[in-house]
């Protein structure tokens, strides 16, 4: 789960890490009042948004009167902000950061992350500051320092100190440095964080540490002991047909193709979108329903997926283990009964109580293409995209 | 033989009264599985499906010779069971549980650094050895006997391609879901050393998806290692970058993480992969000629 740059700084300030003075506003007016209060001779206003690469989209404009904060604030807000990482269609800027502009001496990065290989936190850090760090990694990874921290003792002073070394910091930056990287590591620590990445840390001119630009993702599988980091999803940012979905405990990710598909395991659901694609479809969904799925779930993923109006035909593909074929089968004929589906329905079971679930879908009269195996489940559902004959 | 499980291996439950705790254990003694007891805290002397209930792992431990125990325990408390049921001196560990925290996970590693144990999961469909001995919610009428290794991330998957297998005439001798989770018990690795050592192992299966290089680290192990076919495939050539794909750790964050790269990779490293899920068993059967 993602939270917005404003958010993020708001947290680090109640773990002493600075920031620049700064507000978040959601019209023109109050950011002409925030930059206001906030004074100084500079302000910049940053569109809030969960996606990366706003700089170079625009959504990051720099004012020297408070008038040029509420223009810039009016250009961007309530529109559509398009960056590298939104997609063609962009993310509707609903409220902007004002921060007051700080003469910059040097750029840092700082960073923690779960490091898959070594099954530990990592701290990285880099003199690269304001860079990809992925690229400065690949290109140049001397200039990238990783520090494994041992859960059992957590990091160590020591371990902040030598990585402030070795980024080129000296004297009593070590020391300013290494409180930052220890305050940003209990915060990762204590609000189940899976990322936090501060790119740049900013040395100002005045001597002073500060986290320009913040991110941070939070681990979905603790939110149930961070209440207070739940409560700052944005769900705005979210696809619809996403949200409700996971209100049914659905797990659902749109794509751009027009084969539907309700699939139970991930591995599976993935396999399923690779085999449309290599029989020259394109998946319009990933649709996990998991375990245990009751008749409900089978009616829910139908209604979700044919909500997107790309979607030709759909692909039911159920490996049941923990799952019943015949609670399956219900499933689906309430699913068609209840929703009127006219959209061409490929269906592919196997696995547990496989003949009870034919015969419920023989006695309901229902018509559907049947599959046996994935490979022509995929296939017929492509046929049936192109309007062939299956 | 067979790995990690096998006829004598003396099983226990943990979170044992629950209901899917139940269905698996009653499942599990079907096909001839030593279930010896459970443990749920405080229900510790009563009985549950003819077997004891204890209070600790411990207790179990001590009372049946337990060696594998099946956790079924919330996330909220599944480190803390995991960590108790490695104390106590179980050999392998198979975490049902899915959504586990991740730090939980972290800690959890740690703990397990000294300790002579195997944990199979979080978020696994478990592990069978076919006829011998069922820890895991896998439909164990599915898996015949027989001489492939089989070790994938996902449950479904795993059954997909052992049904492949088995139209194909191929039986399983050991099948384990490592699961989903982007810091899990086990990796690849472990697994494959263990088939190396295996004698009624022919061939491994390793099925993998998107994120992480644990796949690609165990095929470089088995390229100078592996004296048995490896065969492999990597779900998710059509996911989107940056987006969790249902397992917590299967997310496009780098090049190296998509499954094209993996692949690719694997090739080069000698493993037999297949492009086409639906196309596993015919490449299994094809790399025992």
């Amino acid at each position: 789960m993602n939270i917005h740059e404003y958010q993020t700084k708001e947290l680090f300030r109640s773990y002493k890490i600075p920031v620049p003075d700064g507000r978040m506003a959601h019209s023109a007016n109050q950011a002409l009042s925030m930059a206001e209060q906030l004074g100084g001779d500079g302000w910049v206003v940053k569109a809030q948004i969960h996606a990366g690469g706003r700089g170079k989209a625009g959504g990051v404009q720099l004012a020297k009167t408070p008038d040029e904060v509420q223009q810039h604030a009016e250009n961007l807000i309530g529109k559509r902000l398009v960056t590298k990482q939104t997609g063609e269609f962009g993310r509707m800027v609903n409220r902007v950061l004002v921060e007051q502009i700080h003469q910059i001496e040097t750029e840092y990065y700082l960073g923690l992350v779960i490091d898959r290989a070594s099954q530990r936190i990592t701290l990285i850090a880099s003199a690269a500051g304001g860079m990809e760090i992925e690229e400065v990694a690949a290109a140049t990874p001397e200039k990238v320092i990783n520090e494994l921290v041992d859960p059992a003792v957590g990091l160590q002073d020591f371990q902040c100190r030598k990585v402030a070394a070795g980024i080129g910091l000296s004297g009593k930056q070590i020391v300013k440095a290494a409180r930052i990287m220890k305050n940003l590591y209990r915060c990762f620590r204590d609000k189940d964080a899976l990322m936090v990445e501060i790119n740049p840390l900013v040395m100002a001119k005045e001597g002073q540490f500060l986290a320009l630009d913040a991110k941070m993702s939070f681990d979905g599988n603790a939110l149930f002991r961070q209440p207070e980091i739940a409560d700052q999803r944005d769900f705005e940012e979210e696809d619809p047909k996403e949200v409700e979905a996971s209100g049914h405990d659905l797990n659902y990710i749109a794509l751009d193709g027009s084969v539907g598909c309700i699939v139970n395991g991930a591995g599976l659901a993935m396999a399923t979108m690779d085999a449309i694609s290599l029989y020259g479809g394109r998946p319009a969904n990933f649709l996990d329903v998991g375990g245990g799925a009751s008749p409900e779930k089978i009616t829910n993923a139908f209604r979700i997926v044919l909500q997107d109006p790309h979607v030709k035909v759909v692909l039911l593909n159920i490996y049941a283990g923990i799952n019943r074929c015949d609670w399956i089968a219900e499933g689906l004929v309430k699913a068609m009964t209840d929703l009127a589906v006219s959209t061409p329905v490929v269906v592919r079971l196997a696995g547990t109580n496989l003949e009870a679930g034919r015969e419920i879908l023989k006695r309901s009269g229902l018509s559907y293409i049947h599959a046996d195996r994935l490979s022509d489940a995929a296939e017929k559902s492509v046929k049936a995209v192109n309007g062939g004959t299956v | 033989m067979s790995i990690l499980v096998n006829k004598d291996s003396r099983v226990i439950f943990q979170g044992f009264t629950g209901q899917h705790a139940t269905f698996h254990a009653q499942d599990a003694i079907r096909i001839g599985t030593q279930v010896v007891g459970g443990v749920t805290p405080g229900k510790g002397g009563q009985t549950h499906i003819d077997r004891p209930v204890f209070d600790t792992v411990k207790d179990a431990v001590v009372q049946t010779g337990a060696n594998v125990s099946v956790v079924f325990v919330p996330p909220p408390f599944s480190a803390d069971a995991i960590m108790e049921a490695i104390e106590a001196g179980i050999k392998v560990i198979v975490v049902i549980t899915d959504g586990v925290p991740v730090q939980d996970m972290v800690r959890v590693k740690r703990y397990l650094i000294g300790h002579d144990a195997i944990i199979i999961g979080p978020n696994t469909a478990g592990v069978i050895t076919p006829e011998e001995c069922k820890v895991g919610i896998m439909p164990a009428h599915i898996y015949p006997k027989g001489r492939i290794g089989v070790v994938s991330r996902s449950g479904t998957l795993n059954y997909e391609a052992v049904e492949q297998m088995s139209e194909l005439g191929l039986g399983i001798s050991t099948s384990i879901s490592i699961g989903g989770d982007p810091v899990n018990g086990c990796d690849f690795l472990t697994l494959l050393k263990k088939f190396a050592e295996d004698s009624d192992t022919d061939a491994v299966l390793m099925i993998g998806e998107i994120g992480g290089s644990q796949e690609v680290e165990a095929a470089a192990w088995a390229r100078d290692h592996l004296k048995k076919p490896l065969i492999g495939f990597i779900a998710g050539a059509t996911a989107p970058p940056g987006r969790t794909m249902g397992h917590a750790g299967a997310i496009i964050s780098g090049e190296a993480d998509t499954a094209q790269a993996k692949m690719q990779r694997l090739v080069e490293l000698g493993v037999s992969v297949v492009q086409n899920a639906a196309e596993i068993g015919k490449t299994v059967q094809g790399s025992l000629k």
